[in-house]
């Protein structure tokens, strides 16, 4: 294999190499520094006189003196069922003392997208005895649901939980985990791990590690290792897989780096103007496909810059996923687990996954009058520090009295409890008790009241 | 397709945008890129070089590869058989794609937009001698059991008179009519999606595109041939409210993009559809709508195109006299596509990133939307609603505003509103419809004459609600008079029973001019009674406790509303009888 001497510039991530025979775009490199050490790398720009090659690992030692070789190939991963119990380095190597992955194939890691045509419909009630999930969010297989948090809030406690309870009522199906960590902390990743581990989530897991001080540009590839990875499992194994990849806001930091490199016109603040088309080959690569027995369901768990939900990191995502699972600072300090605020949470796919025959046929209506409900309740909290209680309509205090009763009874459960979700939908019929009839009905049926509301069961 | 000139040589790949050296080429112009020939469009010209946008990924793509011209414009195929498909921004049918390449979507793959093989029994409505003018209708085909659609000839045609026209069983390339200009037409016809089809001219909309969703038809209508706009951050109802259109209104044709987007939502409309049934025809609403699919994991530039792709079809059908609604999600996306295609131009580009031509691409897109009379005489129409998603749901970004400059209609979406789940989440006080003094006169006469009286009294009754909800801010609901305590709850009437529409619930899915007349007036007749049993004396803690208001929910859920209905006037009459006794 030819080994070219021509680079010219390093930037940042970029190296920028002359004169090569023609180089395939997105092929992958191989970097020989002065001392023996290989790097890799992918071409970003190809032209007939320079190529542009950004390199996933350190640039330290690269050089004017680096061996550049072209590999003749797109960055593909060997994949096999073996790799189930298996902890991966974020950009694919064994780093758990085991042996290498012998492969049973060898997959292009950015995929490719799924025929809108060939998709089925996501459908299947994931119990993740949540309340706040199950009961007003509820997560379908098949899904992307991300977790929209803050620095310091218990959002990897929730991802956890969700992984350890996560069933589908009524179903003994293979399932799978791959977990996929993209600049998080040693501790963070022990946390998962010693999780993994306890619960024996290990033997059906695979794990891939990029820590905080791993290189940045290797976390553009790890989420890729890991949907594929998925993909495998899921559509030629069949098993149905849960993707949880945090952090993501450490990923599209990546990315602005790059950008930035590549002295590219920025989109809003300073991130790449593709950021939105660059998410999407990696959320959209959630789903089921007719006719294929697996399902890939994702959980991305990112974190707010100043719990903006107006970041482009986060709005981005919410453009693109199937909801949002939003964690509250403001629960969290009152001491409420899980700090789920259900109101700027969203399922999108909720519909689909509920009601007769699939959950019950109150859900949709009681998690309406739930929402409502609080909405209304969390709208007085603001008024009554004005006007004060007194101030309130009978009406109304009942509504703000619903909202405390809400964040206590219904959002509120133990880091190890696992609701069903005919609980769950109990704990809404015993706080609705506090509304008057009236207020229930405008939004629920009259047969519905008659036949779950406390004050009609015996 | 021909070629006309010799290959070019590509000299640099970076992404979808790629450059060409030596090619003989023009604006436009799809080229083959590479050894496995994929697609693409030529975008500038810049002295020996040729930069070219390519419909598919361009990953393995190398320099020294050959380019060759076609000379063509991106074009799409015309005929029967295009209602009921489901294609990719530049007309593939998804599903023979799979047929072709699997689960995935992979390149270098062409398929032709209609099926060439397929026999449609084709009546003539034109005879030997007549003449024939571009445009013109010469036949028909059943081409779905709701549509017939209706063979033209093609707009630039010279025309003459005809020499022979043949009827029966025919695929879409069999020549069915000659004229004796020397011309020949099968049923198919082409046309480049980026210039629009001819029309005679364009009139002024009259008459309201019904939606079956009370909030537009009741307060912020478009007309047929009109222009709207939904914007809103993520999660705030663009999509439902759009599937809501294209399931509900009283579209003859209904074209559906969706440009840049999930493709579980198409899948969505893929099942949902077919099991529907069309209020109007009784058939399932799948025949008479097109979709088009490039989600947001599917090249950039096909989605470009795809809002192209798909307003072209639009003005077929117009063309045939037709009305069409054509519902595209999201055209910021469409907007970003251009972004993403300019910033690897290396040009200046305009406001956030986007191209400095992103408001005349706005406003050319819009301006294909109109009633117009087409070259076969009569009107067809198309109207456009736009879904737009503004960046951290600002809607003072560069695709919002210069939108608004154009549209008509603007239907405001509101977190506030979707978060405490009052759907559609459309803010009553931000958003506005121009087409009211056009569609006066048809409520009035084909609707009620106090139609208009009713909205104006809906609306000042919001307005007031928020004026006064400012207040009880300050000093809380009790401290508010009696009289305005009624406006409150009034208002909250309003929003609760008319306003919110369950998109989700069988029955309150759709609501027809009637019903949404009935609950226009249910609530004003409460309005009246209450403020009258007011200045009679009774305090409002009774005026507001009344039994009957507490049935009104229920005519919303109920198909055969009515009796409800009567229950709540009778009760009305009664418990305000009873107060001022
Ligand atoms: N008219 C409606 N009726 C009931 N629910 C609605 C309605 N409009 C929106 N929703 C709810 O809001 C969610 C988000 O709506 P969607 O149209 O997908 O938002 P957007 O396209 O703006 O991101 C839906 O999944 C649904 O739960
Ligand atoms: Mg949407």
């Amino acid at each position: 294999m030819k080994e070219y001497k021509t680079v010219s510039k390093v930037a940042g991530p970029l190296l920028f190499v002359q004169k090569t025979e023609p180089v395939s775009y997105e092929e992958q490199v191989s970097l020989v520094l002065a001392d023996g050490t290989m790097k890799r790398g992918q071409v970003l720009d190809t032209s007939d006189d320079l190529v542009v090659v950004q390199c996933y690992e350190s640039t330290t030692g690269l050089g004017r003196d680096t061996g550049v070789r072209f590999l003749g190939e797109t960055f593909k991963m060997p994949v096999s069922k073996t790799m189930l119990g298996r902890i991966l380095s974020g950009g694919g190597k064994p780093i758990d003392g085991g042996p290498e992955i012998i492969p049973d194939k060898r997959l292009d890691i950015n995929g490719a997208a799924i025929n809108p045509y060939a998709r089925g419909t996501p459908r299947d009630f994931i119990q993740t005895g949540i309340s706040t999930i199950d009961g007003t969010n509820t997560l379908v297989r098949g899904q992307k649901l991300p977790i929209f948090s803050s620095a310091g809030l218990p959002h990897n406690e929730i991802a956890l939980q969700i992984a350890r309870q996560a069933k589908v009522p009524g179903s003994d199906e293979q399932f799978a985990v791959v977990f996929a960590a993209m600049g998080i902390t040693r501790e963070e990743a022990n946390y998962f791990m010693a999780d993994f581990e306890r619960t024996g989530a290990l033997e059906r897991a695979v794990v891939f590690l990029n820590l905080a001080d791993d290189p940045a540009v290797e976390r553009t590839v790890t989420p890729r290792l890991a949907l594929t990875t998925a993909e495998y499992l899921a559509y030629e194994l069949g098993y149905h897989v849960l993707v949880i990849l945090t952090d993501m806001t450490n990923y599209c930091e990546a990315l602005r780096q790059i950008g930035a490199a590549r002295e590219e016109v920025p989109g809003r603040r300073g991130y790449p103007g593709y950021m939105y088309t660059d998410l999407a080959s990696l959320y959209e690569r959630a789903g089921i496909i007719k006719g294929l027995k697996g399902s890939v369901t994702q959980i991305p768990i990112l974190t707010m810059p100043g719990d903006d939900i107006t970041h482009p990191i986060p709005d981005l995502t919410g453009y693109i996923t199937e909801g949002q699972i939003v964690i509250s600072p403001e629960l969290h300090r009152k001491g409420i687990y899980p700090p789920i605020n259900v109101l700027p949470s969203l399922s999108r796919l909720m519909n689909l996954g509920i009601g007769k025959g699939m959950t019950r046929d109150d859900h949709k209506k009681v998690s309406d009058m739930m929402y409502s409900g609080y909405a209304e309740g969390v709208d007085l909290r603001g008024l009554v520090a004005i006007v004060g209680k007194d101030a309130l309509s009978e009406r109304d205090q009942k509504f703000l009295e619903f909202a405390d009763a809400f964040e206590n009874t219904f959002v509120r459960q133990g880091a190890d409890e696992d609701r069903t979700i005919a609980q769950t939908l109990d704990i809404g019929w015993n706080m609705f008790i506090q509304l008057p009839e009236s207020e229930l009905e405008k939004r629920i049926d009259r047969d519905l009241i008659k036949k779950y509301h406390p004050n009609y069961r015996k | 397709m021909e070629v006309n000139s010799k290959p070019g040589i590509l000299k640099r790949i970076a992404g979808p945008v790629v450059t060409a050296i030596n090619l003989d080429a023009h604006m436009y112009d799809v080229v083959k890129v590479g050894t496995e020939q994929l697609m693409g469009e030529v975008i500038k010209i810049d002295g020996p070089d040729t930069v070219i946008q390519v419909y598919e990924s361009t990953t393995g793509i190398r320099p020294g590869e050959p380019v060759v011209n076609t000379g063509l414009s991106l074009a799409v195929e015309l005929g029967p058989g295009l209602l009921t498909s489901i294609y990719d921004g530049i007309q593939r049918p998804l599903d023979v794609l799979i047929q072709k390449m699997g689960n995935f979507i992979a390149r270098g793959v062409t398929a032709p937009g209609l099926n060439h093989e397929k026999k449609w029994d084709f009546k003539p409505v034109v005879h030997v001698g007549d003449k024939v003018t571009a445009g013109q209708i010469i036949g028909e085909v059943q081409e779905t059991r709701s549509i017939l659609h209706k063979v033209m000839i093609p707009p630039r045609a010279k025309g003459g008179k005809v020499t022979k026209i043949n009827a029966g069983s025919f695929t879409i390339d069999e020549i069915v009519i000659e004229l004796d200009s020397g011309e020949s037409f099968p049923m198919m016809q082409k046309w480049p999606v980026r210039i629009p089809r001819p029309y005679v001219e364009k009139h002024s909309p009259s008459i309201p595109l019904l939606t079956g969703q009370r909030i537009l038809d009741g307060l912020f209508p478009i007309a047929k041939g009109g222009t709207a706009a939904i914007p809103g951050p993520f999660g705030s109802g663009k999509t439902v409210t759009q599937q809501q259109l294209a399931k509900w209104s009283d579209a003859e044709i209904v074209v559906y993009i969706g440009c840049g987007e999930r493709g579980n939502e198409m899948t969505e409309v893929l099942t949902e559809f077919p099991a529907l049934k069309d209020p109007k025809t009784g058939n399932s609403l799948m025949e008479r709508t097109v979709l088009i699919a490039n989600t947001s994991n599917m090249p950039v530039a096909a989605r470009e195109a795809s809002v192209y792709t798909g307003i072209t079809l639009a003005e077929y059908y117009r063309d045939m006299g037709y009305d069409v609604a054509l519902m595209a999600d999201s055209t910021s996306r469409w907007a970003e596509a251009m972004r993403e295609i300019c910033s690897r131009l290396e040009e200046m580009p305009g406001e956030e990133g986007y191209p400095a031509y992103l408001s005349s691409r706005l406003s050319e897109f819009y301006e294909r939307a109109g009633l117009v009379q087409p070259l076969c005489g009569g009107s067809g129409s198309v109207s456009v609603i736009g879904a737009v998603s503004p960046a951290g749901g600002d809607f003072s970004e560069p695709v919002t505003q210069n939108t608004l400059r154009i549209v008509k209609v603007f239907w405001a979406l509101d977190a506030n509103l979707s978060r405490r789940r009052h759907f559609p989440a459309i803010n009553w006080l931000q958003s506005y419809s121009l087409y009211m003094a056009q569609l006066n006169d048809y409520y009035d006469e084909k609707v009620s004459p106090e139609w208009n009286k009713l909205r104006a009294w809906f609306m000042e009754v919001l307005q007031k609600e928020a004026e006064l909800l400012e207040i009880v801010q300050l000093v809380g609901s009790d401290a508010l008079p009696e009289a305005e305590q009624i406006t409150i709850e009034v208002a909250r009437m309003i929003r609760e029973l008319f306003l919110q529409q369950n998109g989700f619930d069988p029955v309150d899915t759709y609501c027809d001019l009637p019903k949404t007349l009935d609950m226009f007036k249910m609530i004003k007749t409460y309005a009246e009674l209450a403020y009258a049993a007011q200045v009679a004396g009774v305090p409002p803690s009774q005026i507001l406790g009344i039994k009957s208001k507490n049935e009104m929910p229920q005519v919303k859920f109920t198909k055969d509303y009515k009796p409800v209905l009567n229950k709540i006037y009778a009760g009305m009459e009664a418990e305000f009888k009873e107060l001022r006794a």
